[in-house]
């Protein structure tokens, strides 16, 4: 399976990316410059974390215009693997792949920590090797993860299953105190309606390694290696 | 010509910053503050033919990329020319000033 890391100016995440990709996985990787509208093959598209563009207007406001995401919303409309983290998500969101927005956290703090989310969503290509109602502990670093989306759109998530990860306690409840950025719902993850585009606010690729603290983030790399064999592009 | 746009959160959408700058507020004795919204001042130099055409690609120019429209309201006034914007009144639709400040 090929990786395509797309690296805007400003992203920080992209190497941590690459090398769980690469030395952890051992799966193939390439790094996509953002001003690169080539996706040279890649089976899955991953938009990292950082402040692209310094974060000027909004978070992930200028990167959609980058010419990489003109072959990134092809991709994804042929049904290709999308996935987002943190400023990765809040980009998904700027550009209309994701519905609703991820403002300022409701503490006004940079939250740097673990966070347990519970996985409401194992029909994705992302998550088939979770249980529905498992709870993982991923690391979080954002300032601005607080997802909003109107009522109607709100409903329609919940309706269609597309909220894949929440916020929740140890004993699996989406409580106030267990959410530490104000997410309506406690929500830390997303899927559009194929399920084939995921934005998360939680990073993945910083708990693949024991040495890291922890390994729940495994899971997600390797539901995906298994379900991007059987995935055919429209 | 000069648009003066104002991009504030949406009403429903939760503002910490103004909740925390009208505790702020308080806490320094100003009892009358009842709500603080924190919002962006952008300003925009642009030509124009008219100030009908000014008005309709500024609109443009928020809705596509100034404002995210799920979280944030717009507005803008325009003002001829490109020098000391705030000291011209504002140019109504039609292109006709305003009244001028006392």
């Amino acid at each position: 399976m090929k990786f395509g890391v797309v690296v805007f100016p400003g992203t920080w995440s992209d190497r941590d990316w690459g090398h769980v990709i690469k030395d952890v996985l051992c799966a193939d990787l390439i790094y996509l410059w953002h001003k690169d509208r080539e996706l040279h093959g890649v089976d899955c598209v991953v938009l990292p974390g950082g402040f692209s563009y310094g974060d000027y207007l909004r978070t992930g406001a200028i990167a959609r215009f980058s010419p990489v995401m003109d072959s990134v919303a092809e991709f994804a409309a042929r049904g290709g693997l999308v996935w987002g983290s943190c400023n990765g998500f809040q980009i998904l969101c700027e550009a209309g792949l994701l519905p609703g927005a991820l403002i300022r956290n409701q503490c006004l703090e940079f939250r740097c920590e673990w966070a347990l989310v519970r996985c409401d969503q194992p029909s994705t290509p992302y998550t088939w090797r979770l249980e529905r109602g498992q709870l993982i502990n991923l690391p979080i670093a954002h300032g601005e993860g607080n997802y909003f989306a109107d009522p109607d759109t709100l409903r329609q998530l919940e309706r269609n299953g597309q909220v894949v990860f929440r916020y929740c306690d140890a004993s699996g409840e989406p409580t106030a105190d267990a959410n530490p950025n104000g997410s309506m719902n406690n929500i830390a993850g997303i899927v559009n309606t194929s399920g084939n585009v995921l934005g998360m606010m939680p990073h993945p690729e910083r708990c693949a390694e024991a040495e890291l603290g922890g390994t729940d983030g495994l899971a997600l790399f390797r539901s995906l290696l298994q379900a991007a064999s059987s995935l055919t592009l429209r | 010509m000069i648009a003066q746009v104002i991009v504030v959160p949406k009403p429903v959408v939760n503002d910490p910053q103004g909740v925390t700058v009208r505790q702020g507020l308080r806490a320094l004795g100003f009892a009358e503050v009842t709500d603080v919204r924190v919002g962006k001042y952008i300003e925009v130099t642009l030509d124009a033919a008219s100030a009908d055409e000014a008005y309709d690609r500024v609109e443009e120019m928020c809705r596509q990329l100034l404002a995210n429209r799920v979280i944030e309201d717009f507005r803008f006034d325009l003002l001829p020319g490109a020098a000391e914007p705030r000291s011209r009144p504002a140019l109504d639709r039609k292109g006709k000033r305003g009244e001028e400040p006392a």
